[in-house]
């Protein structure tokens, strides 16, 4: 019995970042849903990260790897400070996407600098379905 | 009697002695030039050193992509100018909710440089005079002179330094609020001495 219990509680430990992680992200697809958005996917995902947008003021290309280069598994760089950004990929930095209102502040920030506009409900869903499965 | 008036003269001169070399050590030690401060900075009042960061939301939001600067770095005119623009966060973009936001103005407000009454933000806080605060640490007028002499090629064109802006890239001690010259190690060139 006491086995039992001590499994079960080493297997919530272990669960718990990864639940936290699928829960955040399906709340905020849900509300982009109802926001009009339709399915989300990996692949439209992949695309906006990897799309290169010109930026209007220094005609600097830029896209998501930039600062996060283009594996996420991997540390990135912050572009102007140098500063090291840890990997995305949530399989090998389980803290990622698991807050929600971080979530939104970065996706917020990062897309008005990168794309030079908010992002849509639909994009950003695509995006977070692209970054879960990292 | 007279041996102890002896032993203690000898104790009184050793304790002289042993003061003026704590006195003369802290003085290489200091990289000032400014005549006026010596005796007073060895009493602590101008010493390079600021209060180490003691906002958790503050290290968190602003330390994400760079240093979590000081409070005291800036007055309290270029706090409130930058966290009323932190869409164009010197070419970033750095938007905060309005509750966050205003808790760190708050705290930076309260700490700003002349705030402080001693250590780097007096110095900073005097050195702009009248003038209007520079939103930039790097171009307030204590910071440019402390680094005038420090050559293009161990910052600018460095990888491992890129700005004066990044500094803990060289003060090994910046984020606990210690800049003073000893503690300082330029990555590819070591010690710096002026």
């Amino acid at each position: 019995m006491r086995k039992l219990i001590i499994n079960g509680i080493t297997a919530i430990l272990i669960a718990t970042p990864w639940m936290t992680q699928a829960d955040a992200i399906a709340e905020l697809q849900m509300g982009y849903r109802q926001m009009g958005s339709g399915d989300f996917s990996s692949t439209g995902g992949e695309i906006i990260w990897n799309k290169e947008f010109p930026n209007p003021q220094s005609g600097q290309l830029r896209n998501c790897a930039l600062c996060h280069t283009n594996d996420l598994s991997k540390s990135g760089k912050h572009n102007r400070t140098g500063k090291p950004i840890e990997p995305m990929a949530p399989s090998v930095n389980p803290q990622r996407l698991t807050d929600t209102r971080k979530i939104e502040k970065w996706l917020k920030r990062n897309c008005k600098w990168t794309l030079g506009r908010e992002c849509t409900p639909q994009e950003k869903g695509d995006l977070l379905a692209f970054l879960r499965d990292h | 009697m007279k041996f102890n008036k002896t032993i203690l003269g000898i104790c009184l001169i050793a304790i002289f002695i042993g003061l003026t070399g704590l006195v003369v050590a802290e003085w290489e030690h200091e990289e000032d030039d400014d005549d006026r401060g010596h005796f007073r900075r060895w009493l602590g009042g101008s010493k390079p050193v600021i209060e180490k960061v003691e906002s958790p939301l503050y290290q968190a939001e602003c330390g994400s992509c760079h240093i979590a600067y000081q409070p005291g770095l800036l007055p309290a005119q270029s706090w409130q100018q930058m966290m009323a623009n932190l869409e164009d966060h010197f070419g970033e973009n750095a938007e905060l909710p309005v509750e966050e936001s205003s808790k760190i103005l708050n705290y930076l407000l309260t700490n700003a440089a002349e705030r402080v009454k001693y250590g780097l933000p007096r110095r900073i806080s005097t050195s702009l005079g009248g003038n209007p605060a520079p939103l930039r640490i790097t171009q307030t007028r204590f910071f440019l002179h402390e680094h005038e002499e420090i050559p293009g090629k161990m910052v600018l064109n460095n990888e491992q330094v890129r700005s004066l802006s990044n500094c803990d890239a060289c003060h090994t001690k910046a984020n606990e609020g210690s800049f003073r010259e000893h503690e300082v190690r330029i990555p590819g060139y070591g010690r710096w001495d002026d």
